[in-house]
């Protein structure tokens, strides 16, 4: 671990944690446009966010230890995935223990840690959120995993930076019929881990149908910013490593300052214009029923099942 | 053969000393256990060290074969994992006696229990094997019968235990005793030496028979119906060594037949990772839809069995094409084989911690526990934590070897056996989903949030011989998780017997390297960098509060505008698995029952509702009842037949023998 990777890591972790909230303003004042509406300004999520740091912290009266380090929890997972994944360039800390599967394991610490937050505060909304948005987790899983598999096909490898790598020097991979069907599986993914729509409605507040407000409904001040800021930077660590497999094009092939400025300008616009993309497609998407979402999971998973076939035929 | 044998011997006084006073029986019992654990961990850590297998022959204790001793760097293993568990279960046990398990049968039967556990690994022939097997069987027999005076619950698990495990018992003796046949003598070297000239018919048939007497021990589906039921009845110490032990041997056994009888077609690998994906699925739905801790974590052992049996048949399969990933694939599924046995008896011996404190095994009767029970609590965490195969831990560590294993192996995979891989990576992949709904489930409606019952509310914190049980087994955990490289040592030493190719995994202190296949984890750094970067964030949460307030304020949570005032307003187990609950509805096929009495004077008052849902096992009622009934309804016939008359005994007799004569001739 060299000097100038851990100057990668830092300059990825001070990406996503500024452009983590920043991501979440922009995608809501694109919905307010496409709306009819002027909408809050893109640096919104910050100001709550220093607004809620310097409030008083509150928990639930028989609360124990795992309320008050969840958001703790949640933060330095992200934290860590941020810096370690390859974002802004191929040479992370740690670049060759870098896994997919760890990456996606990491990341559900964090929300393994917030669903039993959820129960502890011993309320039936903490108790709905966890138990659905775990049911939604266990049946992700699934697509997610044979999706990570079609895309370690080309290189029988999970590293995430080889894998991308090979996207940045075989562009041929990139088109191949097994990536395309899983990165659309991982679309399906994505939009479910990070609660959006059509799986969850991250703007609604009304109880019956909510997931992920429902479990965090009893943090408030300095932990509600936490909560917020550890899920936007788990939004945009989703996406940007959704937009480096797609396309890895400007991301910094080594850690020279000219190759860092431009992976963090590449990786800035891509996440952005996916961002806005997202954004669109909520906007013109119901929330499906609760019920209903087993199936669009299915077909996620089967999306990743036929990129493993595929990949498997084609060889 | 000194220390072994000295082993057993202490095993036997420790069974006879459990006729010593009751005041002092346990502590008796269990002092001499500890020593018979301890000679059993140094033998296994002496064979481990060196790699040379420990052999040796008497023929002064059975008739006509003799004891043969063959404890290979594999058997090692499992006697080590055992010894470390039994441990655990023995220290927990000085706390747990005042609770259950102090009678002079249950205390004997643990001893042998114990030590049958420890020398069934280090069988090196037929007979001492199944004697050994026996024993086991037996001992945990009277264990699992515990409470056979109090509740039916469990004399029925003992009757459904009793009878699966005498039916492996049976197909395992078949299966090694039609291999002995054809062997110059019965040890297990010798019958691998001759098994290769079987022809392949004869090899099949046998595999089949040994891997279903196996299986059966080991839990997999359908065969697993014993488990929730066992290992729900057994006291806590006798559950920790059910699963954290006893199945393991079911594996044991399994990983035995291919040294027996050779890798094999693939097709029995497919037809074991069938089994296996069953078993890994079923197990974890039901884990994530039971209420009562036990059976939950009882159908997590199932599970885990079936991931056991998938990398087993990934190894299996891979043998041919693909050495490495083959070797990987096992070494994988040992780790794994270990980390289940830390974790589970963890849980288990945390299980009964809460027992003890609450009698109470109902998810939706306790709650709050974190408070009231923090050291067991923390125990239990780390072991749920670590099921649910998150990082740090070593659950993710053997569940991350066995995904590589499977990603290497599909490298030069033909189609069946990608498809197969395809299938163990899915059915990987949800039953981890549905193993962090069951455990998050577990902890968060058990130990978190707010006391359910009277019982819950009043808990108090355990002895602190059953705070240390249990926390032994988690700190361990964490130790093989985060820094793999001793454990991995041992299990590539125990791998090597079966799968001499190098898998060229290589472990550092920090985590695992695959060599030429490309792949590192280091779950070491992982668990450093989020380490620190909580403590960071947490730093910079003090430090950036009001300091005129900067206590924490508590407050009563969001109740709708009202007033949160009952604790059973929360989620419960029940609710929590609802949703999945109806998304597998066809697979569960939950009975509901919903009574509406109304009012004399009107219909329209409804005086009472009565609902009830049960979800008992599909596979039972599906498949075991009716064949039951079809045995009870034949037994019934039988009576016609056999109604005493001597006459038509001796009837029988003459027509018996004229049809021989007839076929004879």
């Amino acid at each position: 671990m060299s000097l100038a990777t851990v100057v990668v890591g830092l300059v990825q972790l001070a990406l996503v944690v500024v452009g983590g909230p920043l991501l979440l303003g922009l995608m809501r004042r694109v919905r307010s446009r496409l709306e009819g509406r002027d909408g809050p300004a893109i640096a919104q999520p910050w100001r709550d966010i220093a607004k809620l740091a310097h409030k008083q912290r509150t928990r639930p009266t028989e609360s124990s230890w795992i309320f008050a380090a969840a958001p703790l929890v949640l933060v330095a997972t992200a934290a860590t995935v941020a810096a370690l994944g390859p974002l802004i360039s191929l040479t992370p800390p740690l670049a060759a223990s870098t896994d997919f599967i760890a990456v996606i394991f990491v990341l559900l610490v964090g929300s393994v840690a917030l669903a039993l937050a959820a129960l502890d505060t011993g309320t039936a909304f903490g108790g709905m959120g966890a138990s659905r948005a775990l049911t939604i987790g266990a049946l992700v899983e699934p697509a997610l995993l044979v999706a990570v598999l079609a895309l370690s096909l080309p290189l029988h490898s999970t590293n995430l930076v080889a894998i991308v790598a090979d996207g940045l020097r075989h562009a041929s991979v990139l088109v191949g019929p097994s990536h395309l069907l899983a990165l659309a599986s991982f679309i399906v993914v994505i939009l479910a881990e990070s609660g959006r729509l059509p799986v969850d409605n991250p703007s609604t507040h009304l109880e019956l149908t909510m997931i992920y407000e429902a479990l965090i409904l009893e943090y408030s001040g300095p932990d509600l910013a936490l909560v917020t800021l550890g899920e936007s930077m788990r939004l945009a660590i989703w996406l940007g490593l959704f937009v480096n497999l797609v396309a890895p094009a400007g991301i910094a092939a080594n850690a020279t300052a000219a190759g860092l400025v431009l992976g963090v300008v590449a990786v800035t616009l891509k996440v952005a214009v996916v961002g806005v993309v997202v954004a669109f497609f909520e906007v013109t998407t119901a929330k499906l029923r609760l019920f209903r979402l087993p199936e669009l999971l299915a077909g996620g998973f089967i999306l990743a099942l036929l990129g493993v076939v595929t990949g498997a035929v084609m060889r | 053969m000194s220390p072994l044998s000295l082993l057993a011997g202490l095993g036997v006084l420790a069974a006879l000393a459990a006729l010593a006073p009751r005041s002092r029986r346990v502590q008796l019992v269990a002092a001499i256990l500890v020593a018979v654990e301890a000679i059993g961990a140094v033998v296994s850590i002496r064979v481990l060290a060196t790699d040379h297998a420990l052999m040796g022959r008497t023929t002064s204790l059975l008739p006509i074969t003799g004891v043969r001793i063959d404890l290979t760097p594999l058997g090692a293993l499992f006697t080590l994992t055992t010894a470390f568990v039994a441990l655990a279960a023995t220290i927990h046990w000085l706390g747990y006696r005042r609770h259950a398990m102090s009678s002079v049968s249950a205390t004997s039967a643990f001893a042998l229990f114990v030590t049958s556990l420890l020398l069934v690994p280090a069988a090196g022939d037929i007979v001492t094997f199944l004697v050994l097997w026996e024993v086991m069987a037996l001992s945990s027999l009277v264990l699992v019968a515990h409470d056979h005076a109090s509740r039916d619950e469990a004399r029925q698990a003992a009757w459904w235990y009793g009878a699966m495990t005498q039916g492996g018992a049976a197909l395992i003796t078949l299966g090694l005793v039609v291999l002995g046949a054809h062997a110059k003598d019965p040890s297990f070297s010798s019958i691998a030496a001759s098994a290769r000239h079987l022809p392949g018919a004869a090899r099949a048939a046998i595999f089949l028979a040994l891997f279903v007497g196996f299986a059966a021990k080991a839990g997999l589906v359908p065969a697993h119906v014993w488990l929730p039921r066992a290992h729900a009845e057994a006291p806590a110490p006798a559950s920790a060594l059910l699963s954290g032990a006893m199945v393991n041997l079911g594996i044991y056994g399994i990983v035995l037949t291919r040294t027996l009888l050779g890798v094999g077609p693939a097709w029995w690998w497919l037809v074991a990772g069938f089994f296996g994906v069953i078993s890994a699925l079923y197990g974890s739905l039901y884990a994530a839809t039971s209420t009562d801790l036990k059976r939950l974590l009882a159908y997590s052992t199932s599970d885990n069995m079936g991931l056991v049996v998938i990398g087993l048949s990934a190894s299996g399969l891979f043998y041919a094409s693909h050495p490495a990933a083959s070797s990987l694939a096992l070494v994988a599924t040992l780790f794994l084989v270990t980390a289940h046995a830390l974790y589970k008896s963890t849980l288990f011996l945390g299980a009964g911690s809460v027992q003890y404190a609450t009698h109470e095994r109902n998810l939706d009767q306790l709650g709050g526990l974190a408070r009231t029970m923090p050291a067991t609590s923390v125990a239990v965490v780390i072991g749920a934590l670590a099921v649910a195969a998150l990082p740090p831990l070593n659950g993710f560590s053997a569940e991350w070897l066995v995904v590589q294993s499977l990603v290497h192996g599909l490298a030069s995979a033909d189609p069946v056996t990608t498809v197969a891989t395809t299938v163990f990576v899915a059915a990987l992949a949800l039953t981890g989903g549905l193993t962090i709904v069951a455990f998050v489930k577990a902890v968060g409606i058990g130990f978190f949030g707010r006391a359910r019952s009277e019982q819950a509310e009043h808990a108090r914190e355990v002895p602190v011989s059953m705070r240390v049980g249990p926390g032994i087994t988690a700190s361990a955990c964490v130790v093989v998780g985060v820094a793999p490289g001793l454990a991995l040592t041992a299990i590539t030493r125990a791998s090597a017997v079966v799968a001499p190719h190098p898998s060229g995994l290589t472990a550092t202190l920090a985590g695992f390297h695959l060599g030429a296949l490309r792949g590192a984890v280091d779950p070491l750094a992982l668990a450093l960098g989020a380490v620190a970067a909580t403590l960071l964030v947490a730093a910079l949460r003090r430090s950036r509060g009001p300091r005129t307030a900067a206590k924490l304020r508590s407050f009563e949570p969001w109740g709708s505008g009202r007033t949160v005032t009952s604790a059973r307003m929360q989620y419960t187990a029940t609710s929590f698995a609802e949703p999945l609950q109806r998304v597998f509805d066809d697979v569960l096929a939950p009975q509901h029952d919903l009574d509406v009495s109304h009012a004399v004077e009107s219909r329209y008052y409804v005086e009472r509702v009565a609902y009830a849902s049960a979800n008992d096992d599909v596979v039972e009622r599906r498949l075991y009842r009716p064949v039951l009934a079809l045995a009870r309804w034949w037994g019934l016939r039988a009576r016609g037949i056999a109604n005493g008359s001597v006459h038509r005994y001796l009837a029988y007799g003459f027509v018996v023998l004229v049809v021989a004569l007839v076929v004879v001739s």
